[in-house]
């Protein structure tokens, strides 16, 4: 993992104890809140319905396990005793008070972690593929190169005052687990010749205007991109709409200027970019890429987990839904599901957190990852060490078997706590996890995603869950917009809208309908829920949720 | 024929704690919507706003909230305001209802 140089740790120290001292004039009036707005948020914190929240970055989505324990304490010692992950694999807090966040900030810095660049119109936390140097389908970990972003990105003096904020994503794998093509720009490591380097995808994102990511370059050789990622935000930084916040992303600069005119702008800036970067940043790489060498895997028997999985039908149920194919023999990647039924997804307690500390410490060479989809990944486990773990997260709430199915839901805070939010998502997502747990039918159902936001800005992603739920206010109550056929993955599509909403009392039978349709429909239990939709297309769901308007349409 | 005034409450949150809070009739600060000023009139309405906005060490974003006449809340935000979050028992249904 990576470690912090000198040159980090006191650049963090000393961004607290400005903020520290913001905070003090912000507190005996010297500033006013449109004054100290823009630098809380360059800190991460927000204020919220009930609260202040803090937003604390997990960079590119890792963390060890004294980093997850500081994040326990802080929970417990300044907040309500718990935290929440999000899908930008951040961590907030969800209820401190102005006047401890910059001790807040102080305990973080001593596990070396920050919450710069959390929020404001600023290059963000970037995010990568959670299964990031153990997935058996990875070309190559793509954590250095998030952490080489990061750090070019941090404070970049060009880059401070953008049309709004920038999100980027990276993944080594052919399989998109960081979903890239909704990001303002998505990293894909690839090779061409037996040469490393990406496929860069521009002008995706999710929000009121939702749009796909294009290619701008279907080749970039690795040493030319920190200069090419320059080129790309600094055209932007100038054509991007500053007159109106809805159409102030990349996304909408591309959908406007055209992804070819766009190139066409960003290589003539890369031209002029490009000799200014002399080689230092790969140099720098190359010591990064050092700190992520894979950990010392061990050749053992993996015939304890073996016994235990002809013996134990909860632990068999558990290593078939929530493990994953680890790039190292006898060896597997555990998901540690955030999203018991009933629980807030996402969510984690104090203690929860320092028992998955305790598991990564013990088992799992002091490596922890927090996933888009709001769950706790120990990526590096030899199979033998799999019962024990179990057992550990079974003994406390965190043995859910339900990574990949329906009660595995992305949900935003919506209402409940955030100020933006037109309804609320976390009981719609506890209500469906509840209601088809009681009718043991997720299993049966299999891989389905469910993304539910509680506004249209669409931070539970549900455009591309395989069905989405979009939270609206509709003359003062709260009502639910369906969307079917999402994909966040490689294949990435936006679905499309099923109909009118559903009020908060109908959207969980909505939501039963449409699973039962897809039961009578699918060829059989191999084919999934999305399948099935491409296969026939809206109208046979649309009738099972629409019952009534099919009955009126035949009369 | 006017148009019918909604009855308001100026509102805020807390500039130290960030939490909900309302103002009293007697000017201070109170968590617990119950006491409330409840503004019948508009044009006081809009001066104990602007007397409510000016209190800038005091708090942050200060607006009026629809009320009824008896100071329930009228739309389900102000009333998730009034009492915390539905998925734990937090706020202000733990601190002050």
């Amino acid at each position: 993992m990576y470690r912090y140089t000198d040159f980090d740790a006191e650049f963090v120290a000393t961004r607290n104890a400005q903020f520290r001292a913001q905070v003090a004039r912000r507190l005996d009036g010297s500033l006013t809140e449109d004054e100290f707005k823009p630098l809380r948020l360059m800190n991460g914190l927000y204020l919220q319905l009930h609260a202040y929240m803090l937003r604390v970055a997990i960079p590119y989505g890792t963390l060890n396990g004294a980093q997850m324990r500081a994040l326990a304490m802080i929970s417990e010692r300044w907040d309500k005793g718990y935290g929440h992950f999000t899908t930008r694999q951040n961590i907030q807090f969800n209820w401190p008070s102005l006047a401890d966040v910059p001790d807040m900030l102080d305990a973080l810095a001593q596990v070396q972690m920050h919450a710069i660049q959390t929020s404001g119109n600023t290059i963000r936390n970037v995010t990568a593929d959670h299964f990031a140097g153990a997935a058996a389908d990875e070309i190559a970990d793509p954590r250095p190169v998030a952490e080489l972003i990061r750090q070019w990105s941090t404070d970049h003096p060009e880059f401070q005052f953008l049309p709004r904020k920038f999100k980027v994503a990276v993944t080594g794998a052919p399989n998109d687990r960081a979903v890239t093509k909704a990001h303002d720009i998505g990293l894909r490591m690839v090779e061409r010749h037996g040469q490393p380097g990406f496929e860069v995808i521009v002008g995706g994102g999710l929000g009121r205007t939702p749009m796909i990511g294009k290619v701008i370059r279907d080749f970039l050789p690795q040493a030319d991109l920190l200069p090419y990622l320059e080129a790309v935000v600094s055209v932007w930084n100038l054509l991007g709409r500053r007159d109106n916040k809805y159409k102030s992303r990349i996304k909408i600069t591309v959908h406007e200027h055209g992804i070819d005119d766009i190139r066409a702008r960003v290589e003539a800036r890369f031209a002029e970019l490009r000799p200014a970067f002399t080689g230092v940043d790969q140099q720098m790489l190359r010591a990064i890429e050092t700190d992520f060498a894979p950990p010392p895997f061990r050749a053992s028997s993996p015939a304890p987990f073996e016994a235990a999985y002809v013996d134990d039908p909860v632990f068999r149920a558990w290593a078939d839904t929530n493990l994953a194919g680890h790039r190292a023999q006898d060896h597997a990647i555990v998901q540690i599901s955030l999203k018991a039924h009933g629980a807030t997804p996402g969510d984690a307690t104090a203690e929860q957190m320092r028992v998955m500390a305790d598991l990564a410490e013990r088992y799992g060479h002091d490596e922890l990852r927090i996933s888009h989809e709001q769950n706790v990944v120990i990526p590096h486990v030899h199979k033998s060490d799999l019962p024990a773990i179990h057992a550990m997260l079974k003994a406390h709430g965190l043995g859910t078997a339900n990574i990949g199915l329906i009660s595995d839901i992305i949900a935003c805070p919506g209402m409940d706590y955030c100020a933006l939010a037109t309804a609320r998502s976390i009981p719609i997502a506890q209500e469906i996890a509840t209601r088809f747990d009681d009718l043991k039918l997720e299993h049966d159902i299999g891989d389905l995603k469910i993304k539910i936001s509680g506004c249209i800005n669409a931070c539970g992603h549900h455009h591309v869950g395989h069905i989405g739920i979009l939270g609206l206010d509709r003359a003062g109550a709260e009502s639910y917009q369906i969307t079917l056929g999402g994909d966040h993955t490689e294949t990435a599509t936006v679905g499309t809208r099923a109909g009118p909403g559903f009020g908060a009392d109908d959207i969980v039978p909505a939501i039963e309908r449409l699973v039962q349709a897809y039961l009578d429909l699918r060829t059989d239990r191999s084919e999934t829920f999305l399948q099935t939709y491409r296969r026939l297309g809206l109208a046979p769901f649309k009738t099972a949720l629409y019952p009534d308007q099919v009955r009126a349409d035949a009369a | 024929m006017s148009r019918t005034f909604t009855p308001k409450v100026v509102t805020a949150n807390a500039l130290i704690e960030g939490d909900v809070i309302y103002l009293t009739d007697s000017d201070h600060w109170t968590r617990n919507l119950a006491e409330a000023e409840v503004l019948t009139d508009e044009a006081h309405a809009q001066i104990r706003l602007i007397e409510a906005s000016a209190r800038l060490a005091e708090v942050v974003g200060v607006y009026l909230a629809d009320v009824t006449p008896t100071g329930q809340p009228t739309h389900f935000r102000e009333e998730f305001r009034r009492k915390g979050p539905s998925n734990y028992p937090h706020g202000k249904q733990a601190e002050v209802l």
